[in-house]
């Protein structure tokens, strides 16, 4: 268990660095490098560029900006937002709640895939699985963001409501405004776990002991719980941490759509406004965020699992 | 490490999603030309699949679909220009003279205008070429890219295995969209350039399913006897083991045409995809949501061609899954 836990965290390390390197070269790379969206400010003149560039430490040749970058960003300094002109971390913070909020509410709505999972299974070829699984075909075929847009046209019309941004008045108000860019994002994470579900518990059916467990006149109900839903849904902890690049992905579109004002759009803005270093922070942030929770899911599912404790050794 | 039993499964957008349980339809009984057939011992593989094949009515009737989908995106550009006797970029002005906005869907213009008093219909049939051949283009490069690298990691194994098996893990775990906007902001890629930066994050999906089935068939007794006949390695993987993952391929072809559709559609949405004045059926769709009020039908038609372009695939990948398994 220790030495695998080393590895993945030697792996994460390996990978979070990968892409911040990658990435911070790619800013480099801009044609008219990463000051061009001042340049096309007609108020600013030479001169005022030069104090900028200076200021903002890009006289530098790349090497060297490249590893002051990086040691200052191990501390967590990502230097200075260039529209906001602050520190890129404080306005992280003040956006990262809303994200949590849609993403954790949008995990609730992915965890339906376990039930609707179990039951396409149980009634295999019948009429629940043909529902099921016509409704996970259909939402594979349809871009999210377009749904999105069509609730959002169905609803305006009819109840001339429809949410945007983030309700600030009361449960109520926050329950109405986080349901349906929620429900959106997580509905993606439902199918995964649905046709995942249904395919491990499809498995185990077929095993050995769950027939033995029969055999010897267990009752039905004790089968399932005990044989069947145990050992397959326990896998199921592992695609919680697959979920997570996607949901923080989509979570951006959704953040778009509904002006909802967490990280994501934030993200948009800082790309549309070619505020790198903030561009930079929020990369490497919600990598580290998704390495973190991956990593989680994996120690949780050796945890439980008692194959994959045993096979760790 | 972790364990997942189940079959590998293609993925998009960086996660593993499973797209399909995989389980073959259930077998007809067989026809008496079909019963004909199983006798006939020059019958291929294909020629067996595509018998299979064309007795599944939904795979048929997906296949047909994105024909249709295909050849009016194909012909496209003639029926504008002689047929609706529009361009693309041309402002239309009503018989008064008057630029054309935002009218409704009618007589004069079947799918209405948009707020620039462009013809709805003939952007769409031209968006419809960038987002398929974004969608192709995207398929085939994971295709090329993914089977290289997945029969070269399964046959060799090894620190070959090691060092693909890290590259994919690298690009499952980055968060793509964030990454897909960034290089889209640093080098506001063209049609082909923007299929390029698709495929880098489509590619992995490929080849670690090509890996399995190239890593299965490895140490087979037929693959065994070439290499003690002294068969060079290159003969083997492009003879012996190539054709195993051909089927694969082609499902995994389907659904990365599928997913790159969907992506391009989104990127193009949030403005950092498709550039204008270059339609795709993501970009026509960035400006509409404002309108929607006064012009919902801006919205519904690119969405829906996204909607059945995509089912069709996914349909058709999943028919082939089942009609190319020889087990069945």
């Amino acid at each position: 268990m220790h030495q695998f836990l080393i590895r993945r965290l030697i792996q994460s390390a390996l990978l979070l660095w990968l892409l911040m390197t990658f990435t911070f070269f790619l800013t480099r790379a801009t044609p008219g490098g990463p000051e061009a969206a001042f340049l096309e400010n007609p108020k600013i003149g030479p001169e005022e560029i030069a104090r900028i560039r200076e200021r903002f430490g890009l006289n530098d040749p790349a090497p060297v900006a490249y590893m002051k970058w990086l040691g200052s960003a191990i501390t967590l300094d990502f230097g200075r937002s260039y529209y906001y002109l602050r520190p890129p971390l404080d306005i992280i913070q003040e956006r990262i709640w809303p994200t949590v909020q849609l993403g954790l509410t949008a995990y609730v709505f992915a965890f339906l895939g376990i039930p609707l999972g179990v039951i396409a299974a149980f009634h295999r070829g019948k009429l629940p699985d043909v529902i099921i699984r016509v409704f996970t075909v259909l939402w594979d075929s349809m871009p999210s963001w377009w749904t999105a847009l069509v609730l959002i046209v169905i609803l305006s019309t009819t109840i001339h409501w429809f949410p945007q941004g983030q309700g600030r008045d009361g449960p109520i108000s926050w329950f109405t405004h986080i349901i349906i860019p929620a429900m959106i994002l997580g509905l993606g994470g439902t199918v995964a776990f649905t046709r995942y579900v249904r395919s491990q518990v499809l498995e185990v059916l077929g095993q050995d002991y769950v027939r033995v467990a029969r055999a010897k006149g267990l009752p039905e109900r004790i089968v399932t719980t005990r044989h069947i839903l145990r050992n397959s849904l326990l896998p199921v902890v592992t695609l919680m941490g697959g979920f997570l690049p996607g949901l923080i992905s989509g979570a951006a579109l959704m953040e778009g759509i509904f002006n909802w004002p967490g990280m994501g759009r934030l993200y948009l803005e800082a790309a549309a406004t070619r505020d790198f270093p903030l561009l930079l922070a929020i990369i490497t942030m919600l990598t580290l965020a998704t390495l973190v929770g991956m990593l989680i899911a994996d120690i949780a599912y050796g945890v439980v699992d008692p194959r994959i404790r045993l096979a760790q050794r | 490490m972790t364990q997942v039993t189940g079959e590998p499964t293609p993925s998009r957008n960086g996660t593993s999603t499973p797209v399909s349980d995989g389980e073959p339809r259930r077998p007809r009984p067989l026809t008496p030309e079909e019963e004909a057939q199983q006798f006939r011992v020059s019958q291929g593989f294909y020629a067996r699949a595509w018998g299979k094949f064309r007795h599944d009515r939904l795979s048929m009737i997906a296949a047909a679909g994105i024909g249709i989908v295909v050849l009016i995106t194909l012909l496209g550009p003639i029926v504008c220009e002689f047929v609706l006797r529009t361009a693309p970029d041309t402002i239309m002005r009503m018989p008064d003279g008057r630029v054309a906005v935002l009218q409704p869907p009618g007589e004069r213009f079947l799918l209405g205008t948009d707020d620039l008093g462009r013809d709805v219909l003939t952007r769409l049939l031209y968006a419809g070429r960038i987002s398929l051949s974004i969608g192709f283009l995207v398929a085939f490069i994971s295709i090329v890219v993914g089977t290289a690298a997945g029969l070269a990691a399964g046959y060799f194994g090894g620190w070959v295995d090691d060092l693909v098996n890290a590259v994919i893990q690298f690009v499952f775990n980055i968060p793509g969209l964030f990454v897909l906007i960034i290089l889209s902001v640093v080098f506001q890629p063209d049609v082909p350039l923007l299929a390029l930066i698709f495929a880098f994050f489509f590619w992995p999906g490929t080849a670690r399913q090509v890996r399995g089935v190239a890593q299965s068939v490895r140490n087979l007794d037929y693959v065994v006897a070439a290499q003690s006949l002294g068969a060079s390695n290159f003969r083997i993987i492009t003879r012996h083991i190539l054709p195993n993952v051909s089927n694969i391929i082609m499902v995994v072809a389907g659904f990365d045409v599928g997913g790159a559709i969907l992506g391009e559609s989104a990127l193009s949405y949030l403005g950092f995809g498709v550039r204008v004045p270059l339609s795709s059926w993501g970009n026509m769709l960035s400006g509409s949501i404002d309108l929607f009020e006064k012009a919902p039908w801006l919205v519904y038609p690119p969405g829906a061609m996204i909607f059945v372009t995509v089912l069709c695939v996914v349909l058709l990948a999943d028919g082939l899954r089942d009609a190319l398994d020889p087990r069945v």
